[in-house]
């Protein structure tokens, strides 16, 4: 028959292509499998404190430095491609943008895929890059939406505090920092860099933590003293919100013990 | 036997089907049809590009175009987009010098007028907005113009009858979110081109300046083109044209958004396209005729304001003549293609 003759005409090409083919296929998929496997998870855990102890927002009465009484009713703020590096590298999560709320304790923990290696720092941006500040409509954690992005001078605001203080002479004695700006010597764009005591693995198919201290009450007087009295609202950008950046960037530091699991 | 034209089929469409999954530029049938912005011959190119990260596509317009005449953008439904940015206005606001907004309020200032957008790096006459794509967040969200928040306007969206089908038509999928609203809001007033005026076609040689525009356009060259410069008649820098403050709003411009003293009553340069229909002039509308806007140019300047703009220190001199020839040279400005064009009206 024709069609038998045909069938022998072609029989090497799908005894021996198509196979080739299919194995093709398959190195691929278990390649892809691979390269996921072979990454390492970091886990990084905001802890949220004053003055040592868990921030409770509301309900409890704190004091700053200038002795000062507050209450918080609001702290959220943006951590942009947050990496590792040592000596030699450094990796971190590309594009990756997160936005961290106090009212939200599963916005207190990121986990982003790294690199297996070893490394001695920690490095995240505290803040929107001024590039993705100018890159136009954005979602996710960077959605308008969020109430962290200015409409009247388009920005984000990177590091937000809301309050009360009896010492306020604002409206409603509230106290207000919308820190953003992203222009010139006034950027309170801040990188903030912890290193660890001894280097930290990453491993291929691990997880490992990292818990991030955050000290809010060094907001008011790490490099420049602003108290509640003098300056209670800060929410445009400028000298003032630079100056604020400056102090809110020591607000962080490494809790020993970071655990691979 | 027809065994073989289906084994070939088959490793046919696999393959196909691996290489169509490798081309995302692809997205297969029923995406979205591209479209390009038409630069005007002449024009130089615009200094980035708006739709980089917002590919332009008939439906993704459309979307937009749908976006801005609707109503429900604004808080009670009276203030869609093209309230105070009327076509027949060239998308300004016709004979308000301060816009209405929600609750009989008005707005800060003068709505300008919205053509040739992709040209500009910044938006507003401050310079606040960085980019097409977030400029609408700010009328929609301010108390005395639009005065809606986004979640509400999304929700809205999301409950209508046509936006789904809409949102999928132009991005693939029927998710309604802020970020694809303001892109398809983007690709609208971006695509808003106006380059089809008299002086154009006399640019082009297709028509002929009259005795009293040509006069009135050698006038503009040595007198107006320092700032408004060809082809776009704007340099979209921030100047202080020496204008008295406005008492009433106390308007710094430019500094508020910079925080610099140099930026001082700094306010945009706009465009002189379509100027004959985009009264009232300057940022708070204070001068509803263009003599008046050439009078100040010629009388009105205040010369005590210590960063009043270099080109203006000298006085700019102008007969009677002179000023009613700039005049209808400005009149050639007009873009009559633009105000009636169907393509950019209510759907």
């Amino acid at each position: 028959m024709n069609n038998g003759l045909q069938y022998k005409k072609w029989f090497p090409l799908f005894r021996v292509v198509l196979p080739v083919l299919l194995l093709f296929l398959c190195l691929g998929l278990i390649n892809h499998e691979r390269t996921e496997r072979r990454m390492g998870v970091v886990k990084l855990t905001f802890l949220l404190n004053v003055n040592g102890r868990p921030l409770v927002l509301n309900d409890t009465l704190y004091n700053n430095i200038f002795g000062e009484p507050y209450r918080l009713s609001k702290f959220k703020f943006y951590v942009g491609e947050p990496g590792l590096k040592n000596l030699k590298q450094a990796e971190k999560e590309k594009q990756g943008y997160h936005l961290v709320d106090a009212t939200q304790p599963q916005s207190q923990r990121i986990s982003f895929a790294l690199k297996p290696g070893e490394y001695n720092e920690l490095f995240f941006t505290l803040g929107i890059d001024s590039a993705r500040n100018c890159s136009g409509a954005q979602t996710g954690a960077l959605d308008p939406m969020n109430d962290m992005f200015w409409t009247w001078n388009s920005g984000y605001v990177m590091v937000k505090m809301e309050g009360v203080s009896a010492v306020s002479s604002s409206v409603n004695q509230r106290f207000e920092y919308h820190i953003g700006g992203y222009k010139g010597k006034n950027s309170a764009v801040r990188t903030i860099a912890l290193k660890f005591a001894s280097p930290l693995a990453i491993l291929p198919g691990k997880t490992t933590e990292i818990p991030v201290v955050i000290e809010i009450n060094n907001w008011w007087n790490k490099q420049y003293p602003l108290s509640i009295k003098d300056y209670p609202v800060c929410t445009t950008p400028g000298e003032m919100a630079g100056r604020i950046s400056l102090n809110y960037k020591n607000m962080f530091s490494l809790r020993p013990g970071a655990v691979s699991k | 036997m027809k065994k073989q034209p289906f084994i070939l089929t088959l490793i046919l469409s696999g393959t196909l089907l691996i290489t169509g999954a490798i081309n995302k530029e692809n997205p297969g049938p029923g995406h979205p049809t591209w479209i390009e912005l038409k630069i005007p011959t002449g024009w130089p190119k615009p200094p980035t590009d708006i739709f980089a990260n917002n590919r332009l596509s008939e439906q993704g317009f459309q979307l937009g175009r749908k976006l801005f005449y609707d109503g429900r953008l604004s808080k009670d439904g009276n203030f869609p987009c093209a309230s105070c940015h009327q076509q027949f206005a060239a998308f300004a606001n016709y004979d308000h010098d301060l816009s209405h907004g929600f609750n009989n309020s008005f707005s800060n200032r003068n709505a300008p007028a919205l053509f040739n957008l992709a040209w500009m790096t910044a938006l507003h006459w401050d310079g606040a907005i960085n980019h097409i794509e977030v400029q609408p967040l700010a009328p929609l969200t301010a108390p005395n113009e639009m005065a809606e928040n986004i979640d509400s306007v999304l929700h809205k969206l999301r409950k209508d009858t046509d936006y789904p089908r809409l949102f999928k038509a132009a991005f693939g999928t029927a998710e309604i979110n802020s970020q694809r609203m303001l892109k398809a809001l983007a690709q609208f007033i971006g695509s808003i081109i106006s380059g089809d005026s008299k002086y154009d076609r006399v640019k082009r040689g297709q028509a002929e300046f009259t005795a009293n525009e040509l006069n009135g356009f050698a006038l503009f060259r040595s007198k107006c083109e320092g700032c408004h410069k060809e082809p776009l008649l704007t340099d979209n820098s921030f100047r202080n044209n020496g204008l008295p403050v406005n008492r009433y709003t106390n308007d710094a411009g430019r500094m508020k958004i910079t925080g610099n003293r140099e930026d001082s009553l700094k306010f945009k340069v706009p465009s002189l396209r379509n100027v004959a229909l985009t009264y009232p002039y300057m940022h708070d509308g204070r001068f509803f005729s263009l003599s008046q806007v050439i009078e100040h140019y010629a009388t009105g300047i205040q010369h005590n304001q210590t960063n009043l703009d270099s080109l203006l220190k000298k006085p700019i001199s102008m007969n009677s003549r002179d000023k009613a020839n700039l005049l209808y040279f400005l009149y050639t400005l007009t873009d009559t293609s633009l105000v009636k064009n169907p393509r950019f009206s209510s759907p």
